[in-house]
């Protein structure tokens, strides 16, 4: 298959040209559209998934322009890479971290649209005046294959730029590892502080696991105390937000869930005396509340 | 296709993540709405590589690629310094140079 990819063929793509045409029309529409939703939808990691989707789409073009390398490096890259390091980022800063909707500058969202718009067209305008010839026929240059192809042009052409690309790369690496560093301003805590914190906190155990309550287990469920009480400090704060912010009551299902389980608990009591004889001894004793 | 759609394709591209830059607040936002003008560029240039017959022009995507990565790094490292900081991740907050 590589070996495929990589042979271009007559205009630079393998293709059939209805399937070329087919598969740029859908692409075309695909990224642009996702575009579109990326830069309106308000939480961020929507718009890390719409960047993907724009992503991906870029490196079937690129597959589908002789450029086969440069598919794999976009997918590898870009959506394995820089995408991944968007979300752990965004996982540091907080899920919860939403745009707001209020304009700090009024008009502003009018007139960038409008902005933008007329660069768009101001660029159209321009590339159609220029003269965007026809694929050309690959030259000597792409005989020996893409991948040897710019492999030879790095090392010979271009290979200033790519010296100089290393230490970019080691001048980011380093600032990247003093931006993120911070001094430590108090001394680290030692074992005997640790435990006298954990003895006056009075939460000497661990934090508690979500909870399991008679029709759910899932995250957003405090957890069962053992003396028969919930906690909240087992559910993360952001989702309690999030319930928030839908305008949800976050204790709305624990209450429900509640109730359900005491119902359910009256409905085997009916079943069991019914059948005349008592409760079977999985059953819970009522809880304590 | 010939390479012309495709340079227009990444016209409209590189306009929406320009409209995204301008009209977004938060940061992370803004850094993916400029990953976006770059990977149009990017479009761009292959459809140019393609239309003259030769490499150059993926060699050229190729290096942007490289700068664009390095970006991204430097970027989420100086929004987290300021996310610490500030306990927020929007632009508006950084307004310590205004007055």
């Amino acid at each position: 298959m590589t070996h495929i990819l990589a042979n271009g063929g007559a205009h630079g793509t393998n293709l059939d040209p209805i399937y070329d045409q087919c598969l740029f029309w859908i692409l075309a529409v695909l990224s642009v559209s996702a575009a579109v939703t990326m830069i309106c939808v308000r939480q961020a990691v929507h718009c890390a998934i719409m960047l993907a989707i724009v992503m991906l789409s870029l490196a079937v073009m690129y597959a589908q322009q002789g450029a086969p390398f440069l598919a794999f490096v976009q997918i590898i890259v870009y959506t394995g890479a820089v995408l991944m390091l968007f979300l752990f980022v965004m996982m540091l800063i907080g899920v919860t971290s939403a745009d707001s909707l209020v304009e700090t500058i009024r008009g502003q969202r009018v007139w960038a649209g409008l902005a933008g718009l007329a660069f768009v067209v101001l660029l159209i305008v321009g590339v159609g005046h220029a003269s965007i010839g026809t694929a050309h026929v690959p030259t000597a240059a792409n005989s020996t294959g893409n991948l040897t192809g710019i492999a030879t042009l790095i090392f010979t052409t271009y290979v200033f730029p790519f010296e100089a690309t290393s230490a970019l790369l080691i001048t980011a690496a380093l600032g990247a590892m003093v931006l993120a560093h911070r001094e430590r301003t108090e001394p680290k805590l030692t074992q005997r502080e640790v435990a006298r914190r954990k003895i006056a906190s009075r939460q000497v155990a661990p934090e508690p696991p979500p909870g399991v309550y008679a029709l759910h287990n899932a995250v957003d469920m405090p957890a069962l105390l053992p003396d028969g009480s919930t906690t909240d400090r087992s559910v993360s704060r952001a989702i309690t937000q999030r319930d928030l912010d839908l305008g949800r009551d976050p204790r709305l299902e624990v209450t429900a869930d509640l109730e359900a389980e005491d119902r359910i608990d009256a409905e085997r009591q009916i079943e069991s005396a019914a059948r005349g004889r008592p409760a079977g001894l999985g059953q819970q004793e009522g809880r304590v509340q | 296709m010939s390479p012309a759609a495709y340079v227009f394709l990444a016209v409209i591209l590189f306009g929406i993540g320009g409209v995204g830059v301008l009209v977004r607040r938060n940061a992370i936002v803004i850094f993916m709405c400029v990953e976006l003008m770059l990977n149009a560029c990017n479009l761009a240039f292959v459809a140019f590589a393609r239309m003259h017959g030769n490499l150059d022009g993926q060699v050229v995507a190729f290096f942007v690629m490289v700068v664009a990565a390095a970006e991204v790094v430097v970027g989420l490292a100086i929004l987290m310094a300021i996310y610490r900081a500030r306990k927020s991740a929007s632009v508006d907050d950084a307004n310590l140079l205004k007055y």
